[in-house]
């Protein structure tokens, strides 16, 4: 073990649920009837258990867990956004975060005010990025759009511009929060050599992401986190598999509001789906039931691949509809058609219960269900772009 | 306070990028562009030579050349303060997304929306100075107290400032409430009349914080006086409890920022 230059002890986060007044014409009223019923009790609930962990120097440690387990907030503990409620947090050396490019930039602002604005922001001081000028702009590549307000930029350029100017504070400790998903295809590989680049060179990296591939290639170790709580720490393999088994060891959540109670995967012919063709067509049916008042609930589903790569996802609000509420008792189905373009393989379907507005997850299933894309299909890679050859003859 | 000294000391860079920024996109959007420092304050002293030249006529008297210049000169400052308390108390509220997502010390943005009022202010002190220069009033040595005066009107506002972004962030109406103030405030300080005007009731007048340290610059710029020495301590001494204060306050909240904003 080497130096330890990131170490959390025993972390508590409480969080209070429900109205908050941040305005006096709500709080003077509040407090008024507060008074005379004698109750302003608001319920609270922790968004961090005991979680302990410590980093070493150079070392590349990743963070998961699903949509609502605390990854976030832990976060903002470790960039000195949040206050724990308990606990110690100790970093050593200059702490800086990707959990946004581009923080800070202002549209009305030229390429090149914006890198010194972004810059100081994000802890370089002006010398420093003076010296680091020429390298930032070289690494975005957008040496033609300096003086060009950003609000002209594409969102890529801007990306490019916001991650150019981060992937240069270097730091002591980098926390990185799926920022590597910025740009066009080539600058994302030119990213991820940068993130190599900065381990190699010393720099200890805190990756959270929900690309489990990418966790798994670029960190040893890894965290699952939990409601709140570590639920597994140790070497990222193993990690990522109890991530896996969680979502479907817990059919009935018995604490939860609202629970994924049935998941089934089944072909035309309305047999459980196991083995299927790669351009088949599926019908997943999602039961969902309320133990308690539940609102504004969406089904997501997701598709990912043996290695976790997630390759489809979508949900009832992003197919237009409406979110649903249950009352204590109810159930709500919902059924998916799906057409398969996938290449031979194994996939984990997954399921969970989201509430998009305040981005609460109910209940997850994953994997819900897993089944096999024969391998008598002529395509490999990722997708299936159901190739047909046209025209096959000697040129004239 | 020592604590916020050593911050700033830290964080200059950021500060003057922050302010840097606030300045540029001003001028920047508008048509205007540097003309904006000096049209407020332009505004103010012919609304206020309007009623001074009301008030002479009325009383059957003539225009004093040194009312106008008297006049000009509270409404510099009393233009930066107003454009300052105001900017300062929507600074976090405004920033909300760098607030919640980067951690530094969030008095950097009260402090650096004053200090891109500063920046008018200096611009329209300059294009006052000019014209000063041709007006018949008498220039002693009494102006030297004018920057010392400046420096407790600056402090003022830092510490409202700091004092007012942090009670909006908890409550999104108490910008609204400091509008309110602040279109109203103008007939409680003494930037249009001189608060001799009200005689025994003057001394109430004075009572603002703010009141003192523009019948000073006026004493001190136009009248060739020095100030009155009693009111321009009581000014200091606000200036002086508010910077003991209002950073230590602001440090206490800063935990909270993030979740609440």
């Amino acid at each position: 073990m080497g130096d330890v230059v990131l170490e959390a002890k025993g972390l508590y986060k409480k969080f209070k649920k429900g109205e908050i007044h941040n305005s006096l014409r709500d709080l003077i009223p509040a407090l008024v009837k507060g008074a005379v019923s004698g109750a302003l009790g608001r319920e609270e609930f922790w968004a961090l258990r005991d979680v302990s962990f410590s980093v070493d120097k150079g070392e590349a440690f990743g963070i998961i867990g699903h949509n609502g387990a605390g990854k976030s907030t832990l976060l903002k503990h470790l960039c000195g956004i949040l206050v724990p409620t308990r606990g110690e947090l100790a970093v050593k050396g200059r702490l800086s975060a990707l959990i946004e490019v581009g923080a800070g930039f202002h549209p009305d602002l030229t390429g090149r005010e914006n890198i010194y604005l972004n810059g100081t922001i994000l802890g370089m001081s002006r010398a420093e990025i003076r010296a680091k000028f020429d390298a930032i702009v070289a690494f975005s590549e957008l040496e033609d759009f300096l003086d060009t307000p950003v609000k002209r930029y594409s969102s890529g350029m801007y990306a490019r511009l916001g991650f150019a100017v981060a992937a240069h504070v270097e730091p002591d400790v980098l926390i990185v929060d799926e920022v590597l998903s910025v740009g066009d295809f080539l600058f994302q590989r030119k990213s991820v050599d940068k993130m190599r680049q900065v381990l190699r060179g010393g720099t200890t990296v805190v990756f959270v992401s929900h690309n489990l591939r990418a966790v798994a290639e670029l960190c040893p170790r890894a965290m699952l986190l939990d409601h709140g709580r570590v639920a597994a720490m140790g070497d990222t393999g193993a990690v990522i598999k109890r991530y896996m088994e969680r979502g479907a060891e817990e059919p009935t959540g018995e604490d939860k509001d609202a629970y994924i109670a049935e998941v089934t995967l089944a072909d035309e012919a309305g047999r459980e789906a196991v083995q299927v063709d790669g351009r088949a067509r599926l019908r997943a049916t999602v039961v969902v039931a309320a133990r308690r008042r539940a609102e504004r609930l969406a089904v997501v589903i997701e598709c990912r691949d043996e290695e976790l790569y997630d390759v489809f996802n979508t949900s009832t609000q992003r197919l237009g509809r409406e979110a649903f509420t249950l009352e204590a008792g109810e159930r709500f189905v919902v059924e998916f058609a799906l057409r398969l373009h996938l290449v031979p393989g194994t996939y984990h379907f997954g399921v969970y219960l989201y509430r998009y507005d305040v981005q609460r997850n109910y209940d997850t299933r994953v994997p819900a269900r897993t089944f096999y894309v024969r391998a008598d299909a002529d395509v490999r890679g990722v997708v299936d772009l159901e190739p047909e050859v046209v025209r096959h003859e000697k040129a004239t | 306070m020592l604590g916020l000294f050593r911050m700033l000391r830290r964080y200059r860079d950021l500060l003057y990028m922050l302010t840097l920024r606030d300045i540029k996109v001003k001028y920047k959007q508008s048509v205007m562009g540097i003309l904006w420092a000096i049209l407020m304050p332009l505004i103010i002293t012919s609304a206020g030579v309007v009623v001074k030249v009301g008030l002479a006529t009325v009383a059957g008297r003539p225009v004093i050349a040194a009312e106008i210049v008297g006049v000009a000169v509270k409404a510099l400052p009393w233009a930066f303060f107003v454009a300052s308390i105001r900017f300062a108390t929507a600074s976090l509220t405004a920033n909300a997304s760098l607030v919640t997502k980067i951690a530094f010390p969030r008095a950097v943005f009260p402090l650096s929306a004053v200090a891109s009022q500063l920046f008018d202010l200096g611009v329209a002190a300059i294009v006052l100075i000019a014209t000063l220069a041709f007006a018949p009033i008498p220039v002693t040595a009494a102006i030297a107290w004018a920057p010392v005066l400046l420096v407790v009107l600056i402090v003022q506002v830092c510490g409202f400032g700091l004092l007012l972004s942090a009670a909006n962030l908890f409550f999104r109406d108490v910008k609204y409430i400091v509008e309110v103030v602040l279109t109203f405030a103008i007939f409680f300080t003494p930037v249009f009349y001189d608060a001799a005007l009200f005689g025994k009731w003057g001394k109430v007048l004075l009572l603002n914080p703010v009141a003192p340290i523009l019948e000073g610059l006026a004493a001190c710029v136009a009248g060739g006086r020095s100030p009155d020495a009693g009111w321009t301590l009581y000014s200091a001494g606000w200036a002086a409890a508010l910077l003991l204060v209002a950073p230590a306050v602001f440090q206490r909240l800063e935990p909270k920022f993030a979740e609440s904003v």
